[in-house]
């Protein structure tokens, strides 16, 4: 059995705005393997994106512990967690965020001139097949093209984990399917442990193993025997 | 309240911070605006009142002796109204308790009781009595300074004869508002003063019986001066006439009339620089607004508002921001307009204030702070009407970068991501980030144009009083004496070296101009006074011919080489014909050299001294002091040492508080502009510094991406600012410029670092305020929230 990448116990998180307390995380204990295709699945609201955002670093946890290999996220002061996402950690997110003012190589290599061992920008945007547009401004790229060069930035750093937040859902199915291709060629190539959230079903299919969570909680881990290629499936 | 209007209330109260910033920039200018005019309405009134009950003169001159039997004559000329003969004289007094001998100027009090013009204001005790030697009445500056009051008493030396006189009262007089003795450029209570006493008493100490010295005039409503002025020194040009001169001239006036004017300049040209600064905040700070809410707009627009309904909600909220500027303006303009009048009054030596407050000067201030606040606004809310509702909904598209000749030059340079990022975004909006530039550097000019006045002045204390002046004093005669007066004067205790000086009243001529001044006479060999060229620091003789004072010259529109025409006033009405053989720059009067001998040799008169110039020697100063007291040749000394430490003081106390106002000022403005510059870059680019730190950035490296490119604008800004300073530095000294006193443009590099500083200081500080925001961004609901 593949070691585990990331590991939680009773990860609980609550949300206070005011008198409200809305718990987006009830006591949620999970494990993630490392070259795995991971898919998280489940309706807003569900806590999902909470969980891939502590285990991220990007958010910080109520209760419970979580960890990256051996080291616990949950302990980790501000800088260090800064440190974390910069070694470790690849992000891709619905809206792309993407600099405006620098081009899809100078996107990427915002990434590069800071990361320890990465690859050339060239290669990154060659991975997710845009080498054609390589010097061209956010604005003058399509959505999927958009989120394509976000995840070459993501990659460029050789990051051990790929987190994607809903990262096709703001593209039609032709350009959304372009995308997941690009994500599951880098996972084989580069055997980089993928997390995709996402509440679209379809993409289940291609993943190793499937996270269902409902209500704060795990309801269901499911492990695909085997799996589909991202252009067969049904969106 | 309608839904609309309680949106505004929320989004001014929501922005409160920049709101508030902007609302004290514009507050400022119309502070300023109210104060100054409000300040300079005042005293202008106080003064005007003030010359009318008083009947202050329009016209005085000088003589040597001149017969009361002239007055039907001079009273016959057209447009006098008012005629008054009186004695004026200097004379040396003995303060008791006092070492340095002081000096009066003593004026006649006619044998009426009280002047018919000039008519000082009793505020205390009486007006000497006819007849009564040894009565005096005081200045109240000069009775203040010494604690004088009726009763009491000091010595004073009347042409040759020492006696001890008695304070009868103590009172104001509209021509020496601002009192200065002669060679002095600054009140010095302590050592001048002027004080009157019974025409009687002065007549027979001067052997001026049924004569006069000094005569004023004043005029019917409407008269022009130039033809009264010219029979008026006909008359007097017998009798050693001075030349007459009217209020422009008179010294007091002059300095008064100086004061207003810089009040005037300070109104026109501070205030609209705030209310510049700020309408550009406006516009900054709507437009991202308008930026941000483009949604609502758009929903606005889709629920049934029209343009001009959304369009108008925009400008009430600038309207708003406009109105809290105006009413803090107001508020801040009453008091500063008061507490500045009454200061005015007390430095000055006015009777009572005529504190006005014109609805008009609060109208035009608020006029000019809204109109700024709405300018600043309409050009923002141009876009509302551009907007499509359906447009407007959907978020916006990512903001297009081109490559430009600016972008290529920039890569080319290979520059890390960050610097690139800081780079395009200047290129990509290069009117903001000039006009953010602008606003920082109006910062650093308004430094250098408040603070360059103390570099003039410490250039003009060296020129005038350390290089071009080396005498420790000046000894006045009561009376012209000849140059072997010198050799009694080198023979008094403790001085060193004594130079003759002496001036004659001449009016010079060229083409159609003309100019009445005193000619100095120059020797070749005397070292104390020197004719000196500030500029090129050398000594200039005037040989055969006549240096003029550089403004001078310009009056006369001459240059070195020209010949001009000098008629001696004292002597006759020829016009004799002399080269101009130099310029030289000058800061007080105006002035003409002329050699001795040539002097003589025009007028047919030996040279008579009317000053003597010495080097004194410290240890000697008491004995010195007391034999000049006893001395009934001289009637005045000016100590030139206490003139220098006097200016000195005065400036050193006014630094201090003007260095405080327009650093407060100066920080104002770029505090406005910077923290507002920087909170919109914020909000405009919270998203991409969100997915930056996510990226592993950490807090310090996304700061410098958002506070680099007002790092860089301010970098810009400063010698910007320094050189908009230097030309508003230069414009003011030339409107400063006056027959009185010229300054000489100086800004030092201290005066520039100062600026620089200042700016840099308030920038920096409200970059760290922004920075706080940065540190404490939550990275997740900022990547959540759609643009």
């Amino acid at each position: 059995m593949a070691s585990r990448v990331f590991h939680t116990e009773g990860i609980t998180k609550v949300y206070r705005t005011g008198n409200v307390e809305v718990h987006a995380l009830r006591g949620v204990d999970a494990e993630l393997f490392m070259g795995e295709f991971t898919v998280l699945l489940g309706a807003s609201g569900s806590g999902k994106s909470t969980l891939l955002n502590i285990l991220g670093g990007l958010d910080s946890a109520t209760a419970g512990k979580a960890w990256f290999r051996d080291k616990e996220l949950t302990a980790m002061r501000e800088r260090e967690l800064t440190r974390y996402r910069r070694d470790h950690v690849g992000f891709v997110f619905q809206f792309y965020n993407l600099v405006p003012s620098l081009t899809a190589r100078e996107n990427v290599a915002l990434v590069t001139e800071v990361a320890k061992d990465p690859m050339s920008p060239e290669e990154a945007l060659e991975r997710v097949g845009l080498s054609a547009r390589i010097d061209h401004f956010p604005a003058e790229l399509s959505g999927g093209e958009q989120q394509r060069v976000a995840i070459a930035r993501a990659i460029a750093k050789r990051p051990e984990v790929l987190l994607c937040d809903e990262p096709t859902g703001a593209l039609d199915s032709k350009t959304g399917v372009q995308v997941l291709e690009a994500l599951d060629r880098i996972n084989r190539d580069l055997g980089t442990t993928t997390v995709i959230i996402t509440h679209n079903a379809g993409i289940r299919a291609m993943a190793h193993r499937v996270i269902q969570i409902a209500d704060g909680g795990i309801a269901d881990v499911v492990v695909n025997e085997t799996r589909i290629d991202a252009s067969e499936i049904e969106w | 309240m309608r839904a609309l209007d309680k949106k505004l209330v929320r989004d001014i109260r929501r922005l409160w911070a920049q709101s508030l910033a902007i609302a004290a920039v514009l507050a400022v200018g119309v502070m300023i605006m109210v104060m100054a005019f409000g300040t300079q309405r005042s005293l202008t009134e106080t003064r005007d009142t003030y010359y009318e009950r008083s009947r202050m003169a329009d016209i005085w001159s000088g003589a040597q002796r001149a017969p009361k039997s002239l007055l039907p004559e001079i009273a016959a000329i057209e447009g006098v109204a008012r005629v008054e003969a009186r004695i004026s004289q200097f004379a040396i007094l003995d303060i008791p308790g006092m070492d340095d001998p002081a000096m009066g100027q003593l004026l006649s009090v006619p044998a009426g009781g009280v002047p018919e013009m000039n008519v000082p204001v009793l505020r205390e005790g009486r007006f000497p009595e006819m007849g009564k030697e040894n009565e005096v009445m005081l200045a109240l500056a000069f009775a203040e300074a010494h604690g004088f009051g009726p009763g009491d008493s000091f010595a004073i030396t009347l042409n040759g004869q020492k006696r001890e006189v008695v304070v009868t009262g103590v009172a104001l007089s509209p021509e020496f508002i601002y009192t200065i003795g002669p060679g002095s450029i600054m009140p010095d209570d302590q050592r001048f003063g002027v004080m009157w006493m019974a025409e009687d008493v002065l007549a027979a100490a001067f052997n001026l019986s049924g004569a006069f010295n000094s005569i004023t005039l004043g005029v019917t409503r409407g008269t022009d001066l130039a033809p009264v002025k010219d029979a008026l020194e006909n008359i007097l040009k017998p009798y050693g006439g001075t030349g007459p001169y009217d209020r422009e001239q008179q010294v007091s006036n002059a300095f008064i009339q100086g004061e207003l004017d810089q009040l005037d300049v300070m109104a026109r040209v501070v205030p609209p620089i705030f209310l510049v600064v700020s309408a550009f905040l406006v516009n900054m700070v709507l437009g991202r607004l308008i930026t941000l809410e483009r949604e609502q707009i758009g929903l606005l627009k889709a629920l049934g508002y029209g343009d001009a309904e959304i369009v108008w909600h925009y400008l009430k909220l600038s309207l708003g921001i406009g109105a809290i500027g105006v009413l803090i303006g107001w508020g801040a303009g009453y008091v500063l307009s008061s507490v500045m009048a009454n200061i005015y009054v007390e430095y000055f030596k006015f009777p009572y204030l005529v504190f006005m407050q014109r609805p008009s000067v609060y109208a035009i201030g608020a006029a000019a702070g809204l109109f700024s606040a709405m300018l600043g606004a309409l050009l923002s809310v141009r876009r509302i009407a551009r907007l499509s509702p359906a447009v407007a909904m959907s978020p916006p598209a990512p903001t297009r970068f081109r490559r430009g000749i600016f972008d290529r030059l920039i890569t080319f340079f290979r520059p890390r991501q960050p610097t690139m990022m800081i780079l395009r975004s200047i290129g990509r909006w290069p009117v903001r980030a000039a006009l953010t530039s602008f606003g920082i550097s109006l910062s650093a000019a308004i430094i250098v144009a408040g603070l360059f006045m103390f570099d003039s002045f410490d250039e003009l204390i060296d020129i005038a009083f350390v290089q071009a002046n080396r005498q420790d004093a000046i000894l006045d005669f009561a009376i012209p004496r000849p140059e072997s007066v010198l050799d009694d004067i080198e023979n008094l205790p403790g001085v060193m070296v004594a130079e003759g000086a002496l001036t004659m009243p001449a009016r010079l001529y060229h083409e159609h101009y003309s100019r009445t001044i005193a000619v100095e006479g120059y020797r070749e060999g005397n070292r104390l006074v020197r004719v000196f060229d500030g500029n090129e620091r050398v000594d200039v003789k005037p040989e055969h011919g006549i240096v003029l004072a550089e403004r001078l010259a310009d009056h006369l529109q001459v240059r070195t080489g020209d010949m001009i025409e000098v008629e001696f006033l004292q002597v006759d009405d020829t016009r004799h014909k002399v080269i101009v053989t130099g310029t030289v720059s000058q800061f007080f009067g105006l002035s003409a050299y002329m050699d001795n001998d040539n002097l003589a040799a025009l007028t047919g008169r030996a040279p008579q001294m009317l000053m003597a110039n010495v080097v004194i020697d410290e240890a000697f100063e008491k004995e010195l002091y007391q034999a000049i007291k006893d001395a009934p040749a001289i009637s005045g000394i000016t100590l030139l040492s206490q003139v220098r430490r006097g200016f000195d003081e005065t400036i050193k106390e006014s630094a201090g508080i003007t260095l405080t106002v327009y650093t407060f000022l100066a920080a104002l403005i770029a505090i406005g502009v910077v923290y507002n510059s920087a909170r919109i870059q914020l909000s405009e680019r919270a998203r991409e510094l969100a997915s930056l730190r996510i990226l592993g950035f950490t807090r310090g490296e996304v700061s410098y991406i958002l506070l680099g490119e007002l790092f860089i604008l301010t970098i810009v800004a400063i010698p910007l600012g320094l050189w908009i300073g230097y030309g508003m530095a230069a414009a003011m000294i030339e409107s400063f410029k006056s027959d009185l006193y010229a300054l000489p443009l100086i800004v030092t590099d201290k005066t520039y670092w100062r600026a620089a500083l200042v700016v840099a200081g308030a920038s920096l500080a409200s970059a760290l305020i922004v920075r706080r925001r940065i540190d404490r961004m939550d990275l997740v609901s900022v990547m959540k929230t759609r643009e």
